[in-house]
């Protein structure tokens, strides 16, 4: 995700479409990427570090984008 | 006559008109394939426009990782000129050889227009033959070139009517020590009257005499 502050062209013309649709008490969009992958491991821990790593070097662009690690064991 | 690499990507495809406009320069210019471990020897590096990699993930994210990329940072670090032209400048800049990052434009146009910038600076590999103020109209071609950055970047040149909603006015910026550049413009672009301006040819031979008196040095 693109982090707060950086303003986020792709958010507004969504939240800006929103209302034509019926939708008038939508605010706040945001678009950012999704990525799902297998990765083995020994354990979550190991395996959280080493995405973050990935992320941090890079999946995510730490100079504009935010990123959250989520893992189903 | 100085040497310059022209780096390929899969998905450039500004390479021949850069080429093109050194040589037309006097620059021995020639192509360097993303995949190879060096330069072979060139004096400076030329990062053209295009669409590397199919700008997956993110524009230059994968590109930044290519072998040619270890030598490219080479001759940065030895304070060679590096040049890198909107496709170019997001590699850069998702190489952390220049500060900032490219987010996409204001009003999610793909903006393919004429622009006049200003030199801010004349100190950079890419700015030594212009003269600071001078206003230089060269073209943009691209989606993702709305500039933003953490640090105050050494600002080499501004837009004068702000196009894409860049952070202030930011057409291009250098490194610390000058030598490596990016730009969104594309002085190859306007380096003839025939294609509606020669203004680029300024900044294409400050390119070429950063290299000959660095190869002098």
């Amino acid at each position: 995700m693109l982090k707060p502050g950086i303003s986020d062209v792709q958010g507004q013309v969504v939240e800006r479409s929103l209302p034509a649709l019926g939708w008038e008490n939508v605010s706040g969009v945001r678009v950012g990427k999704h990525l799902e992958f297998e990765i083995e491991g020994s354990s979550v821990e190991s395996i959280r570090e080493q995405v973050e790593q990935m992320c941090e070097r890079f999946l995510a662009n730490t100079v504009i984008e935010g990123f959250r690690v989520d893992i189903d064991a | 006559m100085p040497k310059i690499a022209v780096v390929v990507f899969p998905g450039s495809n500004c390479e021949q008109d850069v080429v093109h406009a050194l040589r037309a320069e006097g620059a021995d210019a020639d192509y360097a394939w993303h995949g190879d471990d060096d330069l072979g020897g060139a004096d400076g590096v030329v990062l053209p426009g295009g669409f590397a990699h199919g700008d997956y993930l993110r524009t230059g994210a994968i590109a930044r990782f290519s072998p040619v990329m270890h030598a490219v940072r080479s001759l940065a670090d030895e304070g060679k000129p590096v040049l890198g032209i909107c496709n170019g400048f997001q590699i850069l800049a998702e190489a952390h050889l220049v500060p900032g990052a490219l987010i996409k434009n204001e009003g999610l146009r793909f903006l393919c227009v004429w622009t006049e910038v200003t030199v801010e600076d004349t100190g950079t590999i890419a700015t030594r033959a212009c003269e600071k103020g001078q206003r230089l109209r060269i073209p943009i071609n691209h989606y993702e070139g709305n500039y933003r950055a953490n640090v105050e970047p050494r600002v080499a040149f501004r837009y004068v009517d702000n196009p894409n909603g860049a952070w202030q006015n930011i057409a291009g910026v250098s490194n610390d020590a000058g030598n490596v550049v990016g730009l969104m413009p594309h002085p190859e672009r306007a380096s003839h009257e025939s294609l509606g301006s020669a203004d680029g040819r300024t900044v294409l031979t400050s390119l070429i005499e950063s290299c000959r008196l660095l190869q002098r040095a």
